[in-house]
């Protein structure tokens, strides 16, 4: 399989603290990658330098080969150089966060629709159609004209994976996609992204859901204390865990 | 009690001045909307150099009376051979002017205040998640901030408008004929307090509630996303005709 994102000795520095170490990552198309570790391990760090909502400070990342031409920013750090090819590539690479991020003053269908009219010049009408058939494909279609503030969670969270799908992206980036909500609204929120997965899209998903790691992905990521510590076939990494931090990690989330 | 022929009689008049407040409130108000958005948006920047100006300037407006405000500008600046020979003087000679000006500063100042602390309040996963789509700086100001930022300090806004409103009166220091001193031409020709003051105050009450009203309009319209019912219906509640039925 093609290698889709290749990231390189990515290192990120806040002040005097070293929250990533140098770390490396291959995404092939079709790949489901967990990246699990424990709080503070610098995995939503290094998922947000992916698509340079965080800046690294070393490293270098490349998309379908080619990499993306760096300059420093004010701290130092790295950005895309070029703003038009930072923006063409988060269009192809969507994120989906932690706390939704759905934007409160619009329907979860017009927030569902602003990305393909804005940066894929679509029509409304078409844009609409998109939406409608994204949320259907969440299960969120009856809920399309309300406002974020009056869904659950679940709902918010679907429609935000719905606005990232509208994209039609290549790669899709999770940041804990569950960690915000009440428990009983993760299982739907999980069942999309099985869904997802399923079909053959390239994730790459920071995550505390051990279950979803095991048996959806493909290759699961520990990092801690901002180095790769172990990585491989779910099914062996976490049922025979190498090192000592990963097992203490494993047991930690099992109690 | 109340001379009811006189205050038929003044009516004109004080349609006339009541046409003058308008004018002086509607223009003063949109030129202050419409520079307070980028000097909030520099109120709120991470650049000092972008920011205290800024600051200063909405911190001496707000800090001095309006009234000091309007007679500087009105009685100061022709003191200054400078201005007097300046391309501005037929404009800075004329009250209506100097009233406008006064008047639009005030309101730059304090919209600009309002407005700051929206964007303050700008919950910043939005801008985020606007950004990480590949959206540019100007689509994520135009469809996410700005929108969001104006949501917010709408309720306020309304608020600064109805203040501007009353504190036009003050244009009557400077020969200006608006609501207020129509009313004290006739108190000083009729010495009768309610159809002189007393008519300027229900002039002021009526543009109150006017203004009341149409800003309570807007945030039906801009506020509807903290609206439970605008959220309530379902498209398959729409489609089984839940509404009609509650109709």
């Amino acid at each position: 399989m093609p290698v889709l994102l290749e990231a390189t000795d990515i290192r990120k520095r806040f002040g005097a603290h070293d929250v990533l170490r140098g770390i490396d990552l291959k995404a092939e198309k079709g790949d489901v990658i967990s990246m699990i570790g424990a709080s503070g391990s610098g995995k939503s760090t290094f998922l947000r330098c992916l698509n340079f909502l965080e800046h690294p400070t070393e490293g270098q990342i490349a998309f379908a080969g080619k990499p993306l031409a760096c300059k420093r920013d004010r701290n130092g750090d790295q950005i895309v150089a070029e703003e038009t090819e930072l923006r063409a590539f988060r269009s192809r690479v969507t994120m989906v966060f932690q706390q939704f991020n759905l934007w409160s003053h619009m329907t979860a269908r017009e927030n569902v629709m602003l990305g393909p009219i804005r940066v894929h010049g679509r029509s409304r009408s078409e844009a609409g159609e998109r939406a409608d058939h994204y949320l259907t494909r969440v299960g969120v279609a009856h809920r399309r004209d309300a406002y974020p503030g009056f869904l659950s969670g679940g709902e918010q969270q679907r429609v935000a994976i719905a606005r990232a799908l509208a994209m039609e992206p290549e790669l899709m980036l999770f940041d804990e996609p569950t960690s915000a909500l009440d428990p009983e609204l993760v299982g739907e929120v999980l069942r999309v992204m099985r869904n997802l997965a399923e079909e053959g899209r390239t994730m790459i998903v920071v995550t505390h859901e051990m279950n979803f790691a095991r048996d959806v992905s493909n290759r699961v990521i520990f990092l801690d204390k901002g180095v790769i510590a172990e990585e491989g076939d779910p099914r062996e990494v976490l049922r025979q865990p190498r090192t000592e931090r990963l097992q203490g990690f494993l047991a930690a989330q099992a109690a | 009690m109340i001379n009811w022929s006189l205050v038929v009689e003044m009516l004109p008049a004080f349609f006339s001045g009541l046409q003058m407040t308008l004018v002086l409130l509607v223009t003063s108000a949109l030129a202050g909307l419409v520079l307070a958005v980028p000097l909030a948006v520099a109120r709120s920047a991470h650049s000092r150099l972008a920011r205290w100006p800024v600051f200063g300037f909405t911190y001496v407006i707000r800090g001095t009376p309006l009234l000091v405000q309007l007679f500087i500008i009105y009685y100061g600046l022709p003191q200054f051979g400078l201005i007097r020979n300046s391309t501005l003087w037929p404009l800075l000679r004329d009250p209506w002017f100097c009233a406008w000006l006064a008047f639009t500063l005030n309101t730059t100042a304090y919209t600009t205040e309002i407005f700051a602390g929206a964007i303050r309040t700008t919950p910043s996963g939005e801008i985020e998640a606007a950004r990480a789509m590949g959206l540019s700086r100007a689509q994520v100001f135009r469809d996410v901030f700005w929108p969001g930022a104006w949501r917010r300090a709408l309720p306020q806004y309304g608020n600064e408008v109805v203040q501007l409103m009353h504190a036009t009166a003050l244009a009557s220091t400077v020969t200006i004929v608006e609501i207020l001193r129509v009313g004290r031409d006739v108190y000083t020709n009729y010495l009768v307090l309610p159809e002189s003051f007393g008519m300027a105050a229900v002039f002021y009450l009526a543009l109150t509630v006017t203004i009341t009203l149409i800003f309570r309009a807007l945030e039906r319209h801009f506020l509807r996303h903290l609206d439970p019912r605008s959220s309530a219906t379902t498209v398959a509640a729409q489609q089984t005709g839940i509404q009609n039925v509650r109709a």
